[in-house]
């Protein structure tokens, strides 16, 4: 079987401003990927690209057909009732049936023919899980879903994502600042700097040693390092136009 | 769960098995500052100009009381030309809107989903619209001649340039990060403009509507003035002639009642299609 996602030396500016530097990144399929980096290292701008939101400069993008994302707002239209919002991306019949198993898999039956900004935030980033989940996609997009809503329901979406996994077994690519977040669900962990990946973290820890340990603490160090290291390295996202040009 | 404000719109109650501690459930606003706006203040603004007329406050040959304007009223109906008067009227009015509103609606839909159909249509409907329509009753006579037509045709072009200026920029200005999200699920073009596009329109639609009736009435009252034989402003220019200040009160009255029809129609509209949205009330 072939690899979820794969990138291959791409490169993405914006501008004078070199984003995506000549990089390279393979996701499994069933794999579960969490992305780091400081602000502005282009961990969106990846997404983006894998979403086909966005074309590489130079470089190789190969993301499965049936990909879906959740953004970091719920983006719910607000003139539709939920269960129509979470079959938006359905075709053929039966969809208010699909939409509505995709709202029962979240928790969120009850509250299928609301309007959406009626939900709390927390609600509307489950309505919108729902609705990328209802397409059953081979690779999931997730762009900092959670980091909006507040710790508690950060907790039970985390609970949910990891049962969600379970069922579905799509590849996932999570986009978080969270390192806790990252630690709790990931696979893998991969830091981005200088417009490429710059360390791989590989997450062999059992469901208690997430969540606590001496194992999950020294991890947790290790990636702070990396970030914190990152925000200390000279700023390689911004350069001469000139030194841009690739080969 | 969702925390709802009391004045939210929301669908009608959902059966569910577990505990809920808030109902979801519409409340009706109070009925108090319905009964203030549309009866208590319009009443007392009849009252006190009866009273001012009553009292000789005013001169009864400059401004006619209320009382005088409603015998007018059931004089002309008596005679029969108060209801000829209006439907004529209202047919121009409506003749007119609808008009407007077709043209107003494909050049707008059409240039606002279509670059190239924009750079065609935009600059003529810009230039139009700093002209005030008004000032094309001279055109639209030397053109189409002094029967309905000219009526018709300017009450439309007042009330399509509001029309299409409104729905471009609204479809414009439909929250990007919801294109962005059909596109990432794939959908048809057609779904896009159906479901987002279109829909996400609508509030600045609506704003562009409202715009074109109260239009409409100016369009209709400034075409009634020339050479018509027939309608509220016919009526209005023979009172003028006879010094009938009741009268033309009377016409007043009528054209205002237009207006406030135009309003209540797109109000209702409003919270027909944008139920969806919560509003500010105001406090």
């Amino acid at each position: 079987m072939s690899a979820a996602v794969e990138v291959q030396g791409v490169s993405r500016r914006f501008g004078a401003r070199v984003v995506l530097d000549d990089l390279s990144l393979t996701v499994e399929p069933e794999e579960f990927v969490a992305l780091m980096g400081p602000s502005g290292c282009g961990k969106s701008t990846l997404l983006r690209l894998l979403a086909r939101l966005d074309r590489p400069d130079e470089g190789r993008v190969v993301v499965p057909g049936r990909h879906a994302i959740a953004f970091q707002e719920p983006r719910l239209l607000p003139w539709e009732k939920v269960w129509r919002n979470v079959g938006f991306g359905l075709t053929g019949p039966g969809v208010r049936e699909r939409a509505l198993a995709a709202l029962r898999e979240v928790g969120l039956e009850h509250v299928a023919d609301a309007w959406p900004k009626t939900l709390s935030g927390g609600e509307a980033q489950r309505a919108a899980l729902a609705r990328a989940l209802a397409l059953d996609p081979e690779l999931l997009l997730l762009d900092e879903p959670f980091a909006a809503v507040d710790a508690l329901t950060r907790l039970r979406l985390h609970a949910l994502v990891r049962d969600l996994r379970t069922r579905h077994l799509p590849a996932i690519l999570l986009v978080t600042h969270d390192v806790d977040e990252a630690i709790a669900l990931a696979d893998r962990i991969d830091v981005i700097g200088g417009g490429r990946i710059r360390e791989q973290f590989a997450v062999q820890l059992s469901d208690a040693e997430r969540r606590d340990g001496p194992a999950r603490a020294e991890l947790r160090d290790r990636l702070l390092h990396a970030l914190g290291a990152e925000l200390d390295a000279p700023a390689r996202s911004f350069r001469e136009p000139v030194s841009t040009k690739g080969p | 769960m969702a925390h709802l404000s009391s004045d939210q719109a929301l669908p009608a109650p959902i059966a569910v098995g577990g505990p809920q501690a808030t109902p979801r459930r519409r409340t009706r606003p109070c009925l108090a500052p319905a009964v203030t706006r549309y009866l208590l203040v319009p009443a007392a603004l009849v009252g006190a100009w009866q009273a001012a007329c009553s009292l000789g406050v005013v001169d009864p040959a400059v401004i006619a009381s209320p009382i005088e304007v409603a015998q007018a009223g059931v004089r002309l109906a008596k005679e029969g030309v108060l209801w000829t008067d209006l439907s004529v009227s209202a047919r121009r009015a409506a003749l007119g809107f609808a008009l407007g509103l077709v043209v107003g609606v494909v050049t707008g839909v059409t240039a606002g989903l279509w670059q190239r159909a924009e750079s065609v249509i935009d600059s003529p409907i810009q230039i139009l619209n700093t002209i005030p329509f008004l000032a094309l009753v001279p055109l639209f006579i030397l053109w189409f001649g002094i029967g309905e037509k000219p009526k018709v045709i300017l009450i439309a072009t007042g009330a399509a340039i509001p029309i299409y200026l409104n729905l471009v920029s609204a479809i414009r200005n439909v929250d990007v990060r919801l294109i962005e999200m059909a596109q990432t699920l794939g959908v048809s073009r057609r779904r896009l403009v159906g479901r987002v596009l279109l829909p996400g329109a609508l509030p600045g639609t609506l704003v562009g509507l409202r715009m074109a009736l109260a239009f409409s009435v100016i369009g209709l009252v400034a075409a009634e003035q020339i050479n018509a034989d027939a309608g509220i402003g016919y009526m209005m220019e023979a009172a003028r002639q006879f010094l009938r200040t009741d009268e033309i009160f009377l016409g007043l009255a009528l054209y205002a009642l237009f207006g406030l029809a135009a309003s209540a129609f797109v109000t209702l509209l409003e919270r027909l299609l944008l139920a969806w949205q919560p509003r500010f009330a105001g406090r």
